[in-house]
Protein backbone atom coordinates (compact mmCIF):
# COMPACT_ATOMS: atom_id res chain seq x y z
CA UNK A 1 0.00 0.00 0.00
CA UNK A 2 2.64 2.53 1.26
CA UNK A 3 4.64 1.97 -2.13
CA UNK A 4 1.76 2.12 -4.40
CA UNK A 5 1.32 5.58 -2.80
CA UNK A 6 4.95 6.17 -3.11
CA UNK A 7 4.91 5.35 -7.12
CA UNK A 8 1.77 7.34 -7.94
CA UNK A 9 3.29 10.14 -5.79
CA UNK A 10 6.46 9.61 -7.90
CA UNK A 11 4.58 9.61 -11.07
CA UNK A 12 2.30 12.46 -10.11
CA UNK A 13 5.75 14.81 -9.32
CA UNK A 14 7.66 13.57 -12.66
CA UNK A 15 3.88 15.00 -14.45
CA UNK A 16 4.19 18.75 -12.49
CA UNK A 17 8.12 18.29 -13.78
CA UNK A 18 7.29 17.76 -16.95
CA UNK A 19 4.80 20.44 -17.27
CA UNK A 20 6.71 22.72 -15.66
CA UNK A 21 9.57 22.48 -17.83
CA UNK A 22 7.28 22.61 -20.86
CA UNK A 23 6.11 25.51 -19.71
CA UNK A 24 9.27 27.27 -18.92
CA UNK A 25 10.29 26.10 -22.46
CA UNK A 26 7.57 27.42 -24.28
CA UNK A 27 6.85 30.99 -22.26
CA UNK A 28 10.10 31.75 -20.53
CA UNK A 29 11.02 31.55 -16.90
CA UNK A 30 8.31 33.46 -15.82
CA UNK A 31 5.94 30.99 -16.88
CA UNK A 32 7.37 28.34 -14.58
CA UNK A 33 3.56 28.40 -12.07
CA UNK A 34 1.63 28.75 -15.69
CA UNK A 35 0.75 24.29 -15.33
CA UNK A 36 -0.95 24.86 -11.72
CA UNK A 37 -2.91 28.05 -12.42
CA UNK A 38 -4.47 25.92 -15.59
CA UNK A 39 -4.94 22.92 -13.84
CA UNK A 40 -7.29 25.28 -10.69
CA UNK A 41 -8.82 27.31 -13.73
CA UNK A 42 -10.05 24.16 -15.14
CA UNK A 43 -11.19 22.74 -11.91
CA UNK A 44 -13.22 26.35 -11.41
CA UNK A 45 -14.52 27.03 -14.55
CA UNK A 46 -17.66 26.02 -15.79
CA UNK A 47 -17.82 22.62 -18.03
CA UNK A 48 -18.89 22.80 -21.60
CA UNK A 49 -21.36 20.24 -23.31
CA UNK A 50 -21.43 19.32 -26.84
CA UNK A 51 -24.58 18.17 -28.80
CA UNK A 52 -25.19 14.55 -27.35
CA UNK A 53 -22.68 13.64 -26.50
CA UNK A 54 -21.42 10.13 -25.70
CA UNK A 55 -20.87 10.42 -21.87
CA UNK A 56 -19.98 6.98 -21.02
CA UNK A 57 -17.27 6.38 -24.03
CA UNK A 58 -16.21 9.92 -22.94
CA UNK A 59 -15.69 9.46 -19.56
CA UNK A 60 -14.02 6.00 -19.84
CA UNK A 61 -11.96 7.46 -22.25
CA UNK A 62 -10.88 10.47 -19.95
CA UNK A 63 -10.30 8.45 -16.47
CA UNK A 64 -8.34 5.97 -18.48
CA UNK A 65 -5.62 8.53 -20.10
CA UNK A 66 -4.05 9.68 -16.45
CA UNK A 67 -4.83 6.17 -14.97
CA UNK A 68 -3.03 3.88 -17.68
CA UNK A 69 -0.18 6.48 -16.92
CA UNK A 70 0.14 5.82 -13.05
CA UNK A 71 -0.15 2.05 -14.44
CA UNK A 72 2.56 2.21 -16.94
CA UNK A 73 4.52 3.52 -13.59
CA UNK A 74 3.65 0.52 -11.85
CA UNK A 75 6.73 -0.88 -13.92
CA UNK A 76 9.30 1.48 -13.59
CA UNK A 77 12.29 0.11 -10.79
CA UNK A 78 12.28 2.33 -8.10
CA UNK A 79 15.44 1.82 -5.92
CA UNK A 80 15.88 -1.97 -7.85
CA UNK A 81 11.94 -2.83 -7.22
CA UNK A 82 9.13 -2.67 -9.07
CA UNK A 83 5.68 -2.10 -7.83
CA UNK A 84 3.52 -4.90 -10.36
CA UNK A 85 6.54 -7.39 -10.79
CA UNK A 86 5.52 -10.04 -13.25
CA UNK A 87 7.45 -12.33 -15.74
CA UNK A 88 6.45 -9.51 -18.66
CA UNK A 89 6.74 -6.29 -17.36
CA UNK A 90 7.59 -4.78 -20.82
CA UNK A 91 4.44 -6.17 -21.87
CA UNK A 92 2.71 -4.13 -19.37
CA UNK A 93 4.38 -1.70 -20.47
CA UNK A 94 3.60 -1.61 -23.80
CA UNK A 95 -0.05 -3.18 -23.18
CA UNK A 96 -0.09 0.44 -21.22
CA UNK A 97 0.67 2.42 -23.68
CA UNK A 98 -1.94 0.40 -26.43
CA UNK A 99 -4.54 0.95 -24.19
CA UNK A 100 -3.94 4.70 -23.93
CA UNK A 101 -3.95 4.79 -27.71
CA UNK A 102 -7.47 3.45 -27.40
CA UNK A 103 -8.45 5.56 -24.31
CA UNK A 104 -7.10 8.69 -26.52
CA UNK A 105 -9.35 7.75 -29.24
CA UNK A 106 -12.41 7.60 -26.99
CA UNK A 107 -11.91 10.74 -25.75
CA UNK A 108 -12.27 12.12 -29.39
CA UNK A 109 -15.50 10.34 -30.10
CA UNK A 110 -17.09 11.04 -26.55
CA UNK A 111 -18.29 14.80 -27.53
CA UNK A 112 -19.62 14.17 -30.95
CA UNK A 113 -17.94 16.97 -32.10
CA UNK A 114 -15.81 17.06 -35.47
CA UNK A 115 -12.62 18.67 -34.73
CA UNK A 116 -12.06 16.30 -31.84
CA UNK A 117 -13.06 13.49 -33.80
CA UNK A 118 -10.80 14.62 -36.40
CA UNK A 119 -8.08 14.67 -33.50
CA UNK A 120 -9.20 11.20 -32.57
CA UNK A 121 -8.41 9.50 -36.05
CA UNK A 122 -5.22 11.65 -36.78
CA UNK A 123 -4.27 9.83 -32.93
CA UNK A 124 -4.64 6.61 -34.36
CA UNK A 125 -3.12 7.06 -37.63
CA UNK A 126 -0.09 8.20 -36.01
CA UNK A 127 -0.03 5.83 -34.05
CA UNK A 128 -0.42 2.56 -36.32
CA UNK A 129 3.08 4.20 -37.53
CA UNK A 130 5.03 4.39 -34.14
CA UNK A 131 3.25 1.88 -32.61
CA UNK A 132 6.02 -1.17 -34.98
CA UNK A 133 9.08 0.59 -34.14
CA UNK A 134 8.15 0.99 -30.02
CA UNK A 135 7.56 -2.31 -30.03
CA UNK A 136 10.30 -3.27 -31.90
CA UNK A 137 12.73 -1.02 -29.22
CA UNK A 138 11.50 -2.81 -26.41
CA UNK A 139 11.60 -6.38 -27.42
CA UNK A 140 15.46 -5.35 -28.34
CA UNK A 141 15.74 -4.52 -24.71
CA UNK A 142 14.32 -7.83 -23.96
CA UNK A 143 16.76 -9.64 -26.05
CA UNK A 144 19.48 -7.78 -24.94
CA UNK A 145 18.81 -8.74 -21.14
CA UNK A 146 17.37 -12.09 -22.47
CA UNK A 147 14.09 -10.65 -19.75
CA UNK A 148 11.15 -9.58 -20.32
CA UNK A 149 11.58 -8.59 -16.46
CA UNK A 150 12.60 -4.24 -15.76
CA UNK A 151 14.64 -5.56 -12.89
CA UNK A 152 16.64 -7.86 -14.82
CA UNK A 153 17.28 -5.41 -17.67
CA UNK A 154 18.87 -2.87 -15.25
CA UNK A 155 21.28 -5.70 -13.97
CA UNK A 156 22.53 -6.62 -17.23
CA UNK A 157 23.09 -3.17 -17.99
CA UNK A 158 26.37 -3.32 -14.63
CA UNK A 159 28.87 -2.92 -17.16
CA UNK A 160 27.60 -1.48 -20.07
CA UNK A 161 24.96 0.87 -20.28
CA UNK A 162 22.34 0.01 -23.13
CA UNK A 163 22.59 3.43 -24.57
CA UNK A 164 25.60 2.33 -25.93
CA UNK A 165 25.10 -0.17 -27.77
CA UNK A 166 21.20 0.22 -28.68
CA UNK A 167 21.18 4.08 -30.16
CA UNK A 168 18.47 3.20 -32.21
CA UNK A 169 16.20 1.94 -29.78
CA UNK A 170 16.53 4.29 -27.49
CA UNK A 171 15.91 7.76 -29.65
CA UNK A 172 12.80 5.42 -31.01
CA UNK A 173 11.50 4.83 -27.31
CA UNK A 174 12.06 8.33 -26.39
CA UNK A 175 9.82 9.33 -29.76
CA UNK A 176 7.40 7.09 -29.32
CA UNK A 177 6.67 8.27 -25.85
CA UNK A 178 6.70 11.62 -27.29
CA UNK A 179 4.27 10.69 -29.44
CA UNK A 180 2.05 8.85 -26.96
CA UNK A 181 1.43 11.87 -25.42
CA UNK A 182 0.81 13.40 -28.30
CA UNK A 183 3.10 16.43 -27.26
CA UNK A 184 5.44 18.38 -29.33
CA UNK A 185 6.12 17.75 -32.80
CA UNK A 186 3.87 14.88 -32.50
CA UNK A 187 0.91 17.14 -31.12
CA UNK A 188 -1.09 17.35 -34.37
CA UNK A 189 -3.60 15.29 -32.66
CA UNK A 190 -4.21 18.41 -31.10
CA UNK A 191 -2.74 20.98 -32.89
CA UNK A 192 -4.13 24.44 -33.69
CA UNK A 193 -5.24 23.21 -37.15
CA UNK A 194 -7.46 21.13 -35.99
CA UNK A 195 -9.11 23.62 -33.95
CA UNK A 196 -7.62 21.99 -30.48
CA UNK A 197 -8.26 18.62 -31.82
CA UNK A 198 -8.64 15.99 -29.31
CA UNK A 199 -8.61 19.02 -26.66
CA UNK A 200 -11.09 20.88 -28.53
CA UNK A 201 -14.31 19.73 -26.44
CA UNK A 202 -12.58 19.08 -23.43
CA UNK A 203 -13.25 21.25 -19.90
CA UNK A 204 -13.27 21.24 -16.55
CA UNK A 205 -12.12 18.32 -15.24
CA UNK A 206 -12.01 15.81 -18.12
CA UNK A 207 -9.41 18.86 -19.72
CA UNK A 208 -7.07 18.32 -16.41
CA UNK A 209 -7.31 14.58 -16.27
CA UNK A 210 -6.30 14.41 -19.87
CA UNK A 211 -3.32 17.28 -19.37
CA UNK A 212 -2.36 15.57 -16.24
CA UNK A 213 -2.20 12.10 -18.24
CA UNK A 214 -0.38 12.98 -20.88
CA UNK A 215 2.54 15.14 -19.20
CA UNK A 216 2.61 11.97 -16.04
CA UNK A 217 3.00 9.61 -19.19
CA UNK A 218 6.01 11.93 -20.46
CA UNK A 219 7.51 11.85 -17.29
CA UNK A 220 7.06 7.85 -16.27
CA UNK A 221 8.36 7.02 -19.90
CA UNK A 222 11.64 9.36 -18.96
CA UNK A 223 12.13 7.44 -15.98
CA UNK A 224 11.70 4.03 -18.06
CA UNK A 225 14.12 5.47 -20.72
CA UNK A 226 16.37 6.42 -17.75
CA UNK A 227 15.80 2.53 -16.44
CA UNK A 228 15.71 0.88 -19.88
CA UNK A 229 18.73 2.09 -21.53
CA UNK A 230 20.66 4.50 -19.03
CA UNK A 231 21.26 2.09 -16.13
CA UNK A 232 18.53 3.25 -13.98
CA UNK A 233 20.57 3.95 -10.68
CA UNK A 234 23.79 2.77 -11.75
CA UNK A 235 26.57 5.21 -10.95
CA UNK A 236 29.37 5.98 -8.21
CA UNK A 237 28.47 8.45 -5.19
CA UNK A 238 24.78 8.71 -5.01
CA UNK A 239 21.99 6.11 -3.94
CA UNK A 240 20.22 4.36 -6.44
CA UNK A 241 17.26 6.71 -6.35
CA UNK A 242 18.95 9.84 -6.90
CA UNK A 243 21.19 8.21 -9.85
CA UNK A 244 17.62 7.35 -11.09
CA UNK A 245 16.11 10.85 -10.71
CA UNK A 246 19.08 12.53 -12.10
CA UNK A 247 18.98 10.77 -15.48
CA UNK A 248 15.58 10.44 -15.59
CA UNK A 249 15.88 14.78 -15.39
CA UNK A 250 18.17 14.60 -17.81
CA UNK A 251 15.84 12.79 -20.39
CA UNK A 252 13.07 15.24 -19.98
CA UNK A 253 15.48 18.11 -20.10
CA UNK A 254 17.01 16.94 -23.50
CA UNK A 255 13.40 15.65 -24.40
CA UNK A 256 11.73 19.31 -23.57
CA UNK A 257 15.21 20.93 -25.23
CA UNK A 258 14.68 19.35 -28.32
CA UNK A 259 11.15 18.77 -28.77
CA UNK A 260 10.05 21.78 -28.81
CA UNK A 261 12.71 23.42 -31.42
CA UNK A 262 11.14 20.58 -33.93
CA UNK A 263 8.57 21.25 -36.66
CA UNK A 264 4.91 19.55 -36.27
CA UNK A 265 5.33 16.48 -38.44
CA UNK A 266 2.12 15.47 -40.48
CA UNK A 267 0.57 11.83 -39.16
CA UNK A 268 0.49 11.08 -43.11
CA UNK A 269 4.15 11.94 -43.68
CA UNK A 270 4.83 10.05 -40.35
CA UNK A 271 3.61 6.66 -41.37
CA UNK A 272 5.41 6.39 -44.42
CA UNK A 273 8.87 7.46 -42.98
CA UNK A 274 7.96 5.19 -39.75
CA UNK A 275 7.59 2.14 -41.80
CA UNK A 276 9.93 2.63 -44.76
CA UNK A 277 12.96 3.64 -42.58
CA UNK A 278 12.04 3.16 -38.95
CA UNK A 279 10.70 -0.40 -38.75
CA UNK A 280 14.32 -1.91 -41.25
CA UNK A 281 16.56 0.40 -38.62
CA UNK A 282 14.94 -0.92 -35.27
CA UNK A 283 14.84 -4.57 -37.25
CA UNK A 284 18.73 -3.98 -37.96
CA UNK A 285 18.68 -2.97 -34.39
CA UNK A 286 17.24 -5.88 -32.81
CA UNK A 287 19.35 -8.41 -35.58
CA UNK A 288 22.66 -6.39 -34.16
CA UNK A 289 21.43 -6.86 -30.58
CA UNK A 290 20.22 -10.23 -30.67
CA UNK A 291 24.22 -11.37 -32.42
CA UNK A 292 25.96 -9.06 -29.79
CA UNK A 293 23.69 -11.10 -26.77
CA UNK A 294 24.83 -14.16 -28.79
CA UNK A 295 28.67 -13.16 -28.63
CA UNK A 296 27.82 -12.48 -24.38
CA UNK A 297 28.49 -8.97 -24.62
CA UNK A 298 25.60 -8.54 -22.00
CA UNK A 299 26.53 -11.54 -19.56
CA UNK B 1 -14.52 -26.78 -9.48
CA UNK B 2 -12.91 -23.53 -10.38
CA UNK B 3 -12.10 -25.62 -13.67
CA UNK B 4 -15.56 -26.31 -14.94
CA UNK B 5 -16.29 -22.64 -14.20
CA UNK B 6 -13.90 -21.31 -16.01
CA UNK B 7 -14.66 -23.69 -18.86
CA UNK B 8 -18.41 -22.72 -18.53
CA UNK B 9 -17.36 -19.03 -18.95
CA UNK B 10 -15.63 -20.31 -22.36
CA UNK B 11 -18.34 -21.79 -23.50
CA UNK B 12 -20.93 -19.15 -23.03
CA UNK B 13 -18.66 -16.45 -24.37
CA UNK B 14 -18.60 -19.32 -27.67
CA UNK B 15 -22.13 -19.29 -27.64
CA UNK B 16 -22.57 -15.46 -27.50
CA UNK B 17 -19.94 -15.08 -30.27
CA UNK B 18 -21.81 -17.81 -32.65
CA UNK B 19 -25.18 -16.10 -32.27
CA UNK B 20 -23.38 -12.92 -33.15
CA UNK B 21 -21.26 -14.23 -36.17
CA UNK B 22 -24.97 -16.32 -37.60
CA UNK B 23 -27.38 -13.17 -36.65
CA UNK B 24 -25.58 -10.11 -37.71
CA UNK B 25 -25.67 -8.46 -40.93
CA UNK B 26 -23.20 -6.57 -41.03
CA UNK B 27 -19.98 -7.90 -42.21
CA UNK B 28 -17.63 -6.18 -39.56
CA UNK B 29 -20.38 -7.33 -36.55
CA UNK B 30 -19.95 -11.23 -38.19
CA UNK B 31 -16.30 -10.51 -37.81
CA UNK B 32 -16.84 -9.43 -33.55
CA UNK B 33 -19.02 -12.30 -33.44
CA UNK B 34 -15.86 -14.75 -34.59
CA UNK B 35 -13.81 -12.77 -32.69
CA UNK B 36 -15.84 -13.52 -29.18
CA UNK B 37 -15.65 -17.46 -30.08
CA UNK B 38 -11.48 -17.40 -30.34
CA UNK B 39 -11.80 -15.36 -27.04
CA UNK B 40 -13.46 -18.51 -25.60
CA UNK B 41 -10.99 -21.15 -26.87
CA UNK B 42 -8.16 -18.21 -25.36
CA UNK B 43 -9.55 -18.67 -22.28
CA UNK B 44 -10.51 -22.35 -22.18
CA UNK B 45 -6.97 -22.92 -23.60
CA UNK B 46 -5.81 -20.84 -20.43
CA UNK B 47 -7.50 -22.56 -18.17
CA UNK B 48 -6.44 -26.29 -19.61
CA UNK B 49 -2.67 -24.94 -19.05
CA UNK B 50 -3.66 -24.07 -15.62
CA UNK B 51 -5.42 -26.79 -14.01
CA UNK B 52 -4.87 -29.69 -16.09
CA UNK B 53 -0.96 -29.52 -18.39
CA UNK B 54 0.59 -27.01 -16.18
CA UNK B 55 4.04 -28.65 -16.25
CA UNK B 56 4.04 -28.71 -20.59
CA UNK B 57 3.93 -25.63 -22.36
CA UNK B 58 1.84 -26.94 -24.95
CA UNK B 59 -1.47 -25.06 -24.22
CA UNK B 60 0.28 -22.20 -23.65
CA UNK B 61 0.57 -22.83 -27.47
CA UNK B 62 -2.44 -22.84 -28.26
CA UNK B 63 -3.45 -19.68 -26.68
CA UNK B 64 -0.46 -18.52 -28.58
CA UNK B 65 -2.11 -19.98 -32.31
CA UNK B 66 -5.60 -18.82 -31.41
CA UNK B 67 -3.96 -15.14 -31.02
CA UNK B 68 -2.49 -15.28 -34.17
CA UNK B 69 -6.12 -17.27 -35.38
CA UNK B 70 -7.44 -13.80 -34.36
CA UNK B 71 -5.04 -11.65 -36.18
CA UNK B 72 -5.46 -13.21 -39.69
CA UNK B 73 -9.74 -13.17 -39.41
CA UNK B 74 -9.44 -9.86 -38.69
CA UNK B 75 -6.90 -8.76 -41.69
CA UNK B 76 -8.50 -10.72 -44.21
CA UNK B 77 -11.96 -10.11 -42.93
CA UNK B 78 -11.33 -6.21 -43.42
CA UNK B 79 -9.30 -6.86 -46.31
CA UNK B 80 -12.09 -8.87 -48.21
CA UNK B 81 -14.78 -6.46 -46.76
CA UNK B 82 -12.80 -3.44 -48.29
CA UNK B 83 -12.31 -5.62 -51.62
CA UNK B 84 -16.23 -6.00 -52.10
CA UNK B 85 -17.31 -2.64 -50.75
CA UNK B 86 -14.68 -1.08 -53.84
CA UNK B 87 -16.36 -2.81 -56.43
CA UNK B 88 -19.75 -3.21 -55.24
CA UNK B 89 -20.48 -0.84 -52.27
CA UNK B 90 -21.92 -4.01 -50.65
CA UNK B 91 -21.23 -4.29 -46.81
CA UNK B 92 -23.58 -6.75 -45.74
CA UNK B 93 -23.88 -10.59 -45.64
CA UNK B 94 -27.31 -10.76 -47.54
CA UNK B 95 -25.71 -8.92 -50.58
CA UNK B 96 -22.48 -10.75 -51.06
CA UNK B 97 -24.03 -13.61 -52.80
CA UNK B 98 -21.79 -14.26 -55.55
CA UNK B 99 -21.16 -17.51 -54.72
CA UNK B 100 -24.64 -18.51 -54.21
CA UNK B 101 -25.89 -21.13 -56.45
CA UNK C 1 -14.56 -21.45 -1.95
CA UNK C 2 -11.27 -20.15 -2.53
CA UNK C 3 -10.47 -16.49 -3.53
CA UNK C 4 -9.29 -18.02 -7.26
CA UNK C 5 -12.64 -19.22 -7.63
CA UNK C 6 -14.23 -15.50 -6.70
CA UNK C 7 -12.04 -13.90 -9.15
CA UNK C 8 -12.42 -16.00 -11.96
CA UNK C 9 -16.20 -16.16 -11.72
CA UNK C 10 -16.80 -12.15 -11.01
CA UNK C 11 -14.13 -11.89 -14.08
CA UNK C 12 -16.07 -14.62 -16.53
CA UNK C 13 -19.28 -12.95 -15.81
CA UNK C 14 -18.24 -9.58 -16.70
CA UNK C 15 -15.99 -11.21 -20.07
CA UNK C 16 -19.97 -12.64 -21.13
CA UNK C 17 -21.73 -9.63 -20.13
CA UNK C 18 -19.55 -7.52 -22.23
CA UNK C 19 -19.96 -10.39 -24.81
CA UNK C 20 -23.39 -9.57 -24.96
CA UNK C 21 -23.54 -6.34 -24.62
CA UNK C 22 -21.64 -6.25 -28.02
CA UNK C 23 -25.22 -7.56 -29.92
CA UNK C 24 -27.00 -5.40 -27.78
CA UNK C 25 -25.94 -1.68 -27.91
CA UNK C 26 -26.64 0.66 -31.04
CA UNK C 27 -23.63 2.08 -30.53
CA UNK C 28 -20.96 1.04 -33.41
CA UNK C 29 -18.22 2.42 -30.79
CA UNK C 30 -19.58 0.99 -27.93
CA UNK C 31 -20.19 -2.39 -29.12
CA UNK C 32 -16.87 -2.66 -30.32
CA UNK C 33 -15.48 -1.47 -26.75
CA UNK C 34 -17.59 -3.64 -25.43
CA UNK C 35 -15.78 -6.04 -26.94
CA UNK C 36 -12.82 -4.73 -25.52
CA UNK C 37 -14.12 -5.02 -22.39
CA UNK C 38 -14.86 -8.99 -22.49
CA UNK C 39 -11.32 -9.09 -23.94
CA UNK C 40 -9.62 -7.11 -21.00
CA UNK C 41 -11.51 -9.22 -18.97
CA UNK C 42 -10.31 -12.61 -20.16
CA UNK C 43 -7.09 -10.94 -19.72
CA UNK C 44 -7.25 -10.25 -16.57
CA UNK C 45 -8.28 -14.61 -15.82
CA UNK C 46 -5.48 -15.60 -17.86
CA UNK C 47 -3.15 -12.99 -15.22
CA UNK C 48 -4.98 -14.66 -12.45
CA UNK C 49 -4.22 -18.13 -13.77
CA UNK C 50 -0.47 -17.43 -13.85
CA UNK C 51 0.00 -16.19 -17.47
CA UNK C 52 1.16 -12.72 -17.70
CA UNK C 53 2.59 -12.63 -20.60
CA UNK C 54 -0.15 -14.55 -22.60
CA UNK C 55 -2.39 -11.94 -20.51
CA UNK C 56 -0.52 -9.10 -21.33
CA UNK C 57 -0.22 -9.73 -25.02
CA UNK C 58 -4.13 -10.50 -25.53
CA UNK C 59 -4.32 -7.37 -23.66
CA UNK C 60 -1.76 -5.12 -25.99
CA UNK C 61 -3.13 -7.18 -29.46
CA UNK C 62 -6.50 -6.77 -28.85
CA UNK C 63 -7.02 -3.35 -27.84
CA UNK C 64 -5.19 -2.51 -31.00
CA UNK C 65 -7.28 -4.40 -32.68
CA UNK C 66 -10.40 -3.40 -31.46
CA UNK C 67 -8.70 0.57 -32.18
CA UNK C 68 -8.50 -0.29 -35.77
CA UNK C 69 -11.84 -1.84 -35.97
CA UNK C 70 -13.53 1.14 -34.38
CA UNK C 71 -12.45 2.90 -37.49
CA UNK C 72 -14.01 0.22 -39.76
CA UNK C 73 -16.97 0.01 -38.04
CA UNK C 74 -18.03 3.64 -38.21
CA UNK C 75 -16.97 3.66 -41.76
CA UNK C 76 -18.68 1.10 -42.73
CA UNK C 77 -22.63 1.25 -40.45
CA UNK C 78 -24.67 3.24 -41.58
CA UNK C 79 -25.31 4.35 -38.04
CA UNK C 80 -22.39 4.36 -36.17
CA UNK C 81 -23.13 6.31 -33.29
CA UNK C 82 -26.26 4.57 -32.45
CA UNK C 83 -28.14 7.75 -32.88
CA UNK C 84 -31.17 6.22 -34.56
CA UNK C 85 -32.25 2.70 -33.03
CA UNK C 86 -31.81 0.14 -35.74
CA UNK C 87 -31.56 -3.51 -36.12
CA UNK C 88 -29.44 -5.56 -38.39
CA UNK C 89 -29.91 -9.15 -37.84
CA UNK C 90 -31.07 -11.98 -39.82
CA UNK C 91 -32.59 -14.98 -38.11
CA UNK C 92 -32.24 -14.52 -35.01
CA UNK C 93 -34.19 -16.45 -33.42
CA UNK C 94 -32.66 -19.68 -35.33
CA UNK C 95 -28.79 -17.97 -34.50
CA UNK C 96 -29.62 -17.83 -30.78
CA UNK C 97 -31.04 -21.41 -31.28
CA UNK C 98 -27.46 -22.30 -32.13
CA UNK C 99 -26.10 -20.20 -29.69
CA UNK C 100 -27.74 -21.91 -26.90
CA UNK C 101 -27.43 -25.36 -28.12
CA UNK C 102 -23.70 -25.10 -28.67
CA UNK C 103 -23.34 -23.88 -24.96
CA UNK C 104 -26.09 -26.46 -23.43
CA UNK C 105 -23.69 -29.32 -25.21
CA UNK C 106 -20.26 -27.75 -24.06
CA UNK C 107 -21.36 -27.10 -20.54
CA UNK C 108 -23.41 -30.40 -20.16
CA UNK C 109 -19.28 -31.94 -21.09
CA UNK C 110 -17.79 -29.97 -19.14
CA UNK C 111 -19.74 -30.87 -16.02
CA UNK C 112 -19.63 -34.46 -16.52
CA UNK C 113 -16.32 -35.14 -17.90
CA UNK C 114 -14.07 -36.74 -14.80
CA UNK C 115 -11.58 -33.92 -15.34
CA UNK C 116 -7.58 -35.38 -14.74
CA UNK C 117 -5.64 -34.10 -12.10
CA UNK C 118 -2.84 -31.44 -12.52
CA UNK C 119 0.30 -33.06 -15.11
CA UNK C 120 3.88 -32.39 -13.53
CA UNK C 121 4.73 -29.48 -11.64
CA UNK C 122 3.83 -25.91 -12.19
CA UNK C 123 6.31 -24.07 -13.58
CA UNK C 124 8.12 -21.11 -11.21
CA UNK C 125 7.63 -18.77 -14.62
CA UNK C 126 5.11 -19.51 -17.14
CA UNK C 127 6.96 -16.88 -19.47
CA UNK C 128 10.16 -18.75 -19.30
CA UNK C 129 8.21 -22.24 -20.22
CA UNK C 130 6.59 -20.70 -23.19
CA UNK C 131 9.70 -18.70 -24.67
CA UNK C 132 11.65 -22.38 -24.51
CA UNK C 133 9.07 -23.81 -26.10
CA UNK C 134 8.78 -21.20 -28.93
CA UNK C 135 12.47 -21.29 -29.20
CA UNK C 136 12.67 -25.57 -28.73
CA UNK C 137 10.14 -28.20 -28.89
CA UNK C 138 7.45 -25.90 -30.67
CA UNK C 139 9.64 -24.14 -32.78
CA UNK C 140 7.79 -25.38 -35.97
CA UNK C 141 4.40 -23.99 -34.80
CA UNK C 142 6.27 -20.73 -34.48
CA UNK C 143 7.42 -20.84 -38.46
CA UNK C 144 3.91 -22.01 -39.71
CA UNK C 145 2.62 -19.03 -37.37
CA UNK C 146 5.50 -16.96 -39.23
CA UNK C 147 4.67 -17.96 -42.63
CA UNK C 148 0.99 -17.66 -42.16
CA UNK C 149 1.29 -14.08 -41.06
CA UNK C 150 3.32 -13.22 -43.86
CA UNK C 151 0.83 -14.92 -46.00
CA UNK C 152 -1.84 -12.76 -44.37
CA UNK C 153 0.12 -9.67 -44.75
CA UNK C 154 0.26 -10.13 -48.11
CA UNK C 155 -2.73 -11.25 -49.40
CA UNK C 156 -4.89 -8.52 -47.18
CA UNK C 157 -2.61 -5.97 -48.57
CA UNK C 158 -3.07 -7.19 -52.06
CA UNK C 159 -6.59 -7.62 -51.65
CA UNK C 160 -7.36 -4.37 -50.03
CA UNK C 161 -5.62 -1.74 -52.45
CA UNK C 162 -6.94 -1.38 -55.83
CA UNK C 163 -4.15 0.47 -57.21
CA UNK C 164 -0.84 -1.69 -58.87
CA UNK C 165 2.09 -0.75 -60.34
CA UNK C 166 0.74 0.64 -63.37
CA UNK C 167 -1.84 3.30 -61.46
CA UNK C 168 1.57 4.34 -59.98
CA UNK C 169 4.23 4.35 -62.67
CA UNK C 170 1.89 4.87 -65.90
CA UNK C 171 1.05 1.85 -68.48
CA UNK C 172 5.05 1.97 -69.68
CA UNK C 173 5.96 1.65 -66.32
CA UNK C 174 8.61 4.94 -66.80
CA UNK C 175 6.95 7.35 -64.40
CA UNK C 176 10.28 8.46 -62.49
CA UNK C 177 7.60 9.95 -59.49
CA UNK C 178 4.93 7.84 -58.66
CA UNK C 179 1.39 9.05 -58.96
CA UNK C 180 -0.22 8.54 -55.13
CA UNK C 181 -3.04 10.02 -54.01
CA UNK C 182 -1.49 10.54 -50.41
CA UNK C 183 2.24 12.01 -50.91
CA UNK C 184 3.83 10.66 -48.33
CA UNK C 185 6.93 11.40 -46.25
CA UNK C 186 9.76 10.65 -48.29
CA UNK C 187 11.49 12.36 -51.31
CA UNK C 188 11.06 10.12 -54.19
Amino acid sequence: MVEALVVLAAALGLGLVVAVADSVALGGAAAWSDPVREGLRHLSTQPRRTLRPDVLLLRAGVVAVPVLAVLAAAVVPLGGRVLAPSSAELVWFNAAEALLWAALWLVGWGPNAVYSLVGGYRFLAQGLAYELPLMFALITVGVGAGSLRVTDVVSAQQDLWFVVTMPVAFAVFVAGSAAFAFWGPFDPPASADAGGGLLSELSGADRLLVQLGRYVFLGVSAAMAAALFLGAGQGPWLPDIGWHAVKTLAVLAVLVAVGRRLPAIRPDRFVEVSWVVLVPLTLLQALVVSVLALAGVYR
Amino acid sequence: MTLQIVLTVAAALVGVGLFGALSQQSIVMVMMGLELVVNGVLLGAGAAWYFLSPGTPDAQMLVVVALVVMAVEMVMGFAATIAIYRTRQVDMVDMATELHG
Amino acid sequence: MSTLTVVLGVLGALAVAAGVLVFVVDSMARATFALLASFLAVALMLLALDLPYLALVTALMMTMEMAVMAVFMIMFMMNPAGLMPMTMVHNARGSAAVGVTTFLVLTAGIWTVDWPEPAGPRPDDSTRQLGEAVMGSHMLVMIVVGVGLLATILAGTVLATSRGRYDRFGPELDRRRPDDPVPGGLPR
